[in-house]
């Protein structure tokens, strides 16, 4: 089978803009909220939210992290994990937390990402946003709150994300292995 | 590189320059890990790890113990001085005992050079070396050159000199190879009673003179002299080593650049170091120190990863 364009150019930039305005509705302008991404691949869509939040909200700071789950994965020891950056520079304590993934699959980066973020305090609330929720595949019961598309894949297929940042464009393309 | 070429941390001989550098990357990320609220990740909640010193050590097995515990490992502990080492049990007996309660991790320290590596090689666990007589002293090697990197950013094409007790210093020679396999230039200086024969093979020179020294160099490991290990005298005295080979205030700040001062622990100050030089704001020994945890971590992480 032909990998399938999901999403790309005005379409995801619609995609983008919706989940912001989505976020706007509960979080007004995000005195009290932070958006945390999840490494490696959730922070470039952090990164994306948090510049067209302070475009929406007339330049008013977001703040954005960067969290690692590799220490607190449950499958270490079954494949090579290398961890990477972490770097929170707020105070986390009793505020909303959105943390941010690409795509949401079995729900297990997720489930340490929340593990991983207890470390640095104790927040509010805490809700998860990702670009594509890859339904039905789900090992731990694990929902987005706010999900740019919801696509049926199986677990022999793969879906990419690209970026312009990295990869010179906005993309997001379903490939059979 | 995604995993380490060894199985055990027996020696920094027996690493690639791309497993010195998966550590260091690796420690990177445990240093930040320790320095936040919450110190504490899960990674070997499902290892046991037993700390093996046959030899007495007040830093090192601190530190390993904290890595080991801010990894969430098992730990227990043995020291030679109260075991049945005492009523004649073999090496590798008193070691498959302990494995025999389900251990997955050996750290070991021992007065005989080579010991870790022959216990690798009769027992199934991972082995770290925390020093053997001697010999090599890995874990020392990769948080010094952590540090280095750390204040002076790459390693390659550093100068730094090892000074004194080189003979019987296995710090000093985990530190050459270690800091040779990431390209820094390597001298040694020292009283040459004290310099091993054959130092030059292993590619280090050798500078007698400490002021020339240290005019060349970015920076002065210092070595404490290691007074238990010498069974014969190898220089008068201890004032005349210090007034040749001490470092103090006055000498460094001659020196025409600022270099970095450090020393592996512990000081025995007004002898290889003065006071002022060892709390000087040149001088790393306690990032040293910090540094050892979230080194250890890194080792002990990466060699749990792996399989087999």
């Amino acid at each position: 089978m032909q990998p399938r364009i999901l999403l790309e150019k005005t379409r995801f930039d619609v995609t983008i803009k919706r989940l912001c305005h989505q976020l706007i509705e509960v979080h007004n302008d995000f005195s009290n909220t932070v958006i945390i991404g999840l490494q490696p691949r959730g922070i470039y869509l952090a990164r994306r939210i948090q510049q067209e939040l302070q475009n929406i909200l007339k330049n008013k700071k977001v703040h954005c992290g960067e969290l690692d789950t590799t220490f607190y994965r449950d499958d270490f020891r079954k494949k090579e994990l290398i961890p990477n950056r972490t770097n929170i520079d707020f105070i986390i304590e009793d505020k909303n937390v959105v943390l941010v993934d690409d795509v949401l699959f079995t729900g297990r980066t997720i489930r340490a990402g929340l593990d991983a973020m207890l470390a640095f305090g104790r927040p509010k609330d805490v809700e998860l946003m990702v670009l594509v929720d890859r339904r039905l595949s789900r090992h731990v019961p694990i929902q987005a709150k706010y999900v740019g598309i919801t696509i049926d894949s199986i677990s022999s297929q793969n879906v990419k994300v690209e970026w312009k940042e990295t990869d010179g464009k906005d993309k997001i393309t379903l490939l059979n292995k | 590189m995604s995993h380490l070429s060894v199985n055990h941390l027996l020696g920094i001989k027996q690493l690639t320059k791309n497993d010195i550098e998966l550590i260091l990357n690796t420690a990177q990320n445990f240093k930040e890990v320790i320095n936040r609220p919450i110190k504490k990740v899960p990674s070997l909640r499902d290892l046991t790890v037993a700390n093996l010193f046959f030899e007495n050590s007040t830093r090192t097995r601190l530190s390993f113990e904290l890595a080991q515990k801010r990894l969430s490992a098992d730990v227990v502990n043995f020291s030679a001085s109260n075991s049945s080492v005492k009523k004649g049990e073999t090496l590798v007996d008193t070691v498959n005992n302990i494995l025999a309660m389900k251990v997955d991790m050996i750290v070991m320290r021992h007065s005989s050079a080579g010991a870790p590596i022959f216990l690798s090689k009769k027992v199934n666990a991972k082995i770290i070396n925390a020093g053997d007589g001697a010999h090599e002293h890995p874990t020392q090697a990769l948080l010094d050159a952590f540090s280095i990197q750390e204040k002076l950013g790459d390693i390659k094409g550093r100068k730094i000199v090892i000074v004194g007790d080189i003979l019987h210093s296995r710090v000093a020679l985990s530190n050459i190879f270690c800091l040779q396999k990431l390209g820094a230039i390597v001298k040694v200086c020292g009283p040459l009673t004290l310099i091993p024969k054959y130092i030059t093979s292993l590619g280090v020179e050798v500078e007698p003179d400490l002021r020339k020294a240290l005019e060349w160099c970015d920076v002065a490991n210092m070595l404490r002299i290691q007074l238990e290990r010498q069974d014969i005298k190898f220089f008068p005295s201890l004032r005349e080593y210090t007034m040749l080979y001490g470092l103090n205030k006055d000498i460094l700040d001659s020196l025409s650049k600022k270099i970095i001062v450090m020393h592996p622990g512990p000081i025995n100050r007004g002898v290889e170091i003065t006071s002022d030089v060892a709390d000087s704001g040149q001088s790393i020994i306690l990032e040293q120190v910090e540094n050892g945890v979230a080194v250890r971590m890194a080792v002990m992480f990466l060699l749990a990863g792996r399989q087999g």
